[in-house]
């Protein structure tokens, strides 16, 4: 019989031990939270109000929108863009898809070669899509003429919805292809081969196992694809036309015409697919997760001459397609007289002697890419640990979790509009009262500019800085804490060292898309602190297309440049870790 | 308060919950100073959940830890100063065997000499000073988890915890590393409590083992204890293996396999359905026919040696006569 003590008398549970570490992690956490309040929700919110708000801040209810479905014109650009994003998606989805078919399924050679061609146009605005493209197809352009009277001319009627689709297709076609290249990648050989044995032909077997196995990932890549076209700003800019889209007239509304209520509502209206976007991905990854055991074999290609030729010459084609748009560009860039006058040289890239000071732009947003990626990888890497590793206060960490992936919802014109309503307002109106806008400093300076940037590529950063994470036993930390070693000591001497890949990884993504975004900045930019995405649509809008182009291929080369350095250095710390192991294997064996 | 007979690591009236789910329910363990106990039991049973809120890194819904006469349920895990040891192991990949155990010793105030002192004893101990300077991804297994082991005991705890340990590793060097745990435990005197569904683990290395199930303690007691005397028929059933049949009072009736003897007569009469080669015994599996018997039609298995085997020429269908030693028979209410 166990014996019975006298119990303490104190024994009410203290709800939290008082000492520093929880203190440090719960304070963490509420900092987590408190930033995702101030850069996200709370903006978030001043849009939400505002769509239902006269523009001198009456609530009117839903009469913007029914002002807006009034509106022939809006309710046409509407349409416009369902018509051009179902087409972008239609298309581009299905080229992805056949491309990774192609370089996963067969054995052609050079698939590294074709892999990294197709992730070429992440690396460039989607204007110099366009800009390419009006050097193509436009009214002077190389097709248009018929390569100088050489071939029969071929008009495409670029500016409209031609244009904007062919250019939404080379923006999304990259990102759909890597969904695709994943979503292929996942299947189990075994399943191929039970099919085999019980002599089921190669078309059902393409239907039943290859599309059954990819559907999460087509289903993903079609939401992706449809509320990136649905939402772009800088391809329907350049070779819209008289086309409108929701993008443009989001644009128009608030810069041009300074209506801030149509402007959220229009805002609204464009998160709507990305918010089912983001509600479909969520319910994909929760059934994906679980439709691949560990013991899958990965698929076998097996020889098939014909198969390798088709599939060669379609990656091949698309291949050119990716080239001809870089090319064009640059040709633009260097031959100042096109196409009057073929000699090149590098008189467009003397951008300072025209207006829009392009190459201070640059230089801005070089500054703009370094900070966010510098800053952003910081707080989303911490902020990821936190919610990761932290053990106890479960409910905060599943709200920051909830809001680290939400960014990826809201599109980066409803993130520029959001931070216009938001920042500039010197007072906040919350729950009836009314107090200064301790942010508002924030308006009209770089630093509004960084934070649109982080929050709009936040939760891609913080997924792959999770992933990392993950693979981290969960024991490091509780074996730390038993010792008493402080968490941020485990975090800085093991944790980071440990992710250093991803922590690169992360800053590249920053880095990079910082550099090409429009969409976000295009409402918070100002005249004295111009960027060089902004810098190429008023280039465009001058009618210096020459220059447009110098600065897109400055912006190409940038950021080739950082992911090949990206590239190296992890190159460089992998073959260091090698290194000092196989340093130390060798050293073992001649010790016995 | 201080009384010398009194438990060092007391846990009483433990329950935790998780949202509706119960994990522990009312659970009380007394442990004493330099004690090896083993917490035992099926995976769900509660065991791990129970070993977490010990170092404190989960908090019971009710109850208390009191640990050396100091209530410690609400002490965070930094400050109860124990050691712990994962199946994972947990070694940091991007430390040398070495550097691992010296992390945790950088909090202690101590020289760097007695650092390094101190984690080169530490590694000794587990026999591994000639590896101290590799990663933990060029040590085996076995080697992995000595080194998790030399980690959690440099700090010099007050007790030592060990979370199925092990679980990840081959049949051989799991054999080897249960008597090195053991014999390493016993040299430092250090109270421990190690979470395992192995039984073969609990006999061999406990002091103590505590069976649970569904979240409730069923036994305490010595190996030998759980295993000969088993509390309820769950104990039973989960220790060893073992038969059961009722009687005419609907009492539970059960014997161990190796407590069945052949006979030429007397017993009950049966018949051989199977014969089982385990190396060491035979398990054979008889069917009993035999009307004044309860287990008449029932099957019955034994555990025979080598010897009993061939003296009876046992083969399948074979008749005889087996001999169920009356004061080896359990009785459990039904």
């Amino acid at each position: 019989m166990k014996q019975e003590y006298a119990i303490p008398a104190n024994t009410a549970r203290q709800p939290f031990f008082f000492n520093r570490e929880n203190w440090l992690k719960r304070s963490l956490l509420l900092v987590m939270l408190v930033t995702f309040l101030v850069v996200l929700v709370l903006p978030l919110m001043t849009l939400f109000v505002k769509a239902f708000q006269s523009d001198d801040g009456v609530f009117v209810g839903i009469d913007n929108f029914i002002n807006y479905f009034q509106t022939p014109a809006l309710v046409q650009s509407l349409q416009n863009t369902f018509f051009i994003a179902a087409m972008t998606t239609a298309i581009s989805v299905s080229l992805a898809f056949a491309y990774a078919y192609c370089l996963v399924r067969t054995d052609i050679k050079g698939k590294t070669f074709f892999r990294y061609a197709a992730f070429l146009p992440l690396f460039a605005p989607t204007m110099m899509h366009g800009i390419a493209l009006v050097y193509l197809f436009g009214n002077q352009g190389i097709f248009t003429n018929g390569f100088f009277g050489l071939l029969p001319a071929m008009d495409i009627n670029l500016y409209g919805p031609v244009g904007i689709i062919i250019a939404e297709v080379i923006y999304t076609f990259p990102q759909a292809f890597m969904i695709m290249l994943v979503a292929l990648g996942n299947s189990d050989y075994r399943l191929y081969e039970a099919a085999e044995t019980l002599g089921v032909n190669k078309a059902k077997q393409f239907f039943t196992i290859t599309l059954s196995n990819a559907k999460y990932g087509l289903v993903s890549a079609i939401f992706l694809v449809f509320s990136l076209s649905f939402t772009d700003y800088g391809a329907p800019k350049v070779v819209g036309g008289q086309y409108n889209v929701l993008a443009t007239d989001i644009y128009s509304q608030v810069v041009g015409q300074q209506n801030m209520s149509m402007g959220a509502t229009v805002g609204i209206l464009l998160m709507i697919p990305a918010l089912l976007a983001f509600f479909s991905d969520q319910l994909v990854n929760r059934k994906q997760s679980s439709s691949l055991s560990t013991k899958a074999i990965p698929f076998q290609v097996k020889q098939n001459r014909k198969r390798n030729a088709l599939a060669f010459s379609f990656v091949t084609i698309i291949t050119i397609c990716v080239f001809l748009v870089f090319a064009a560009v640059i040709i633009a860039a260097l031959a100042p007289g096109w196409p009057y006058n073929l000699s090149f040289n590098l008189a467009n890239f003397q951008l300072e002697s025209y207006t829009g000071g392009g190459f201070t732009a640059f230089k801005n947003s070089l500054l703009v890419a370094a900070l966010s990626a510098v800053f952003g990888t910081i707080f989303t890497f911490i902020y990821a640990y936190a919610i990761e590793k932290i053990r106890k206060m479960t409910g905060l960490r599943k709200a920051g979790k909830f809001f680290s992936i939400l960014p990826v919802a809201v599109p980066g014109l409803v993130i520029g509009i959001s931070y216009v309503l938001f920042f500039s307002q010197p007072t906040i109106e919350l729950f009836g009262s009314r107090f200064t806008n301790p942010f508002n400093f924030l308006y009209g300076t770089i630093g509004i500019i960084v934070l649109a940037n982080i929050l709009h590529f936040y939760s891609v950063a913080y997924v792959t800085a999770t992933s990392a994470l993950k693979k981290l036993d969960k024991e490091f930390e509780t074996v730390s804490e038993s010792m008493g070693v402080p968490m941020y000591k485990t975090f800085f001497k093991v944790t980071v060292p440990m992710c250093m890949p991803a922590i690169l990884e992360m800053a590249m993504y920053f880095f990079v898309n910082s550099m090409v975004t429009i969409s976000a900045v295009v409402f918070l930019y100002t005249a004295e602190f111009n960027l060089a995405a902004i810098s190429i649509v008023n280039l465009d809008d001058a009618g210096n297309l020459g220059q447009a182009a110098a600065l897109s291929v400055l912006i190409i080369i940038t950021n080739i440049a950082v992911r090949i350095l990206y590239e190296l250095v992890v190159y460089w710390i992998q073959q260091r870790r090698k290194y000092k192991q196989n340093q130390l294997t060798e050293g073992m064996v001649m010790n016995e | 308060m201080s009384n010398t007979d009194r438990s060092y690591l007391s846990i009483s009236h433990v329950q935790k919950k998780f949202g509706r789910f119960t994990a522990l329910n009312d659970i009380s363990v007394d442990i004493n100073k330099s004690e090896f106990v083993c917490l035992l039991g099926p995976s769900g049973c509660g065991k791990t959940t129970l070993l977490r809120i010990i170092a404190g890194l989960e908090e019971p819904s009710k109850g208390t830890i009191i640990m050396a006469d100091k209530d410690m349920t609400n002490v965070p895990p930094a400050k109860r100063n124990f050691g712990i040891v994962f199946q994972s192991y947990a070694l940091f990949p991007n430390l040398t065997a070495l550097q691992n155990v010296i992390f945790g010793l950088k909090t202690k105030k101590l020289t760097q000499k007695e650092i390094k002192d101190r984690a080169r004893e530490a590694l000794a101990l587990v026999d591994l000073e000639q590896v101290g300077h590799r990663y933990p991804a060029q040590l085996s297994g076995g080697q992995q988890q000595r080194v998790a082991l030399a980690r959690a005991v440099a700090l010099s705890p007050d007790f030592l915890l060990l979370d199925e340990p092990l679980s990840a590793l081959d049949a051989k060097v799991r054999e080897r590393l249960r008597y090195e745990i053991r014999s390493i435990q016993e040299k430092l005197k250090i109270t421990t409590i190690m979470v395992t569904h192995d039984q073969d683990e609990a006999l061999t290395m406990a002091d103590k083992i505590v069976v649970m199930n569904e979240a409730q303690i069923m036994q305490v007691g010595t190996p030998l204890e759980v295993y000969e005397r088993p509390i309820n028929a769950f104990v039973a059933d989960f220790i060893g293996s073992i038969n059961f049949w009722k009687n005419q009072n609907q009492e539970k009736l059960a014997i161990r396999p190796e407590h069945i003897r052949l006979a030429k007569s007397g017993g009950i009469k049966a018949q051989v359905e199977t014969i089982e080669f385990r190396g060491p015994v035979f398990r054979v599996q008889f069917i009993v026919y035999d009307r004044n018997s309860d287990l008449n039609g029932s099957s019955i298995k034994a555990d025979l040696t080598m010897k009993e085997v061939h003296e009876f020429h046992l083969q399948k269908g074979s008749e005889i006569h087996l001999d169920l030693s009356l004061d080896r028979i359990l009785a459990y209410d039904a």
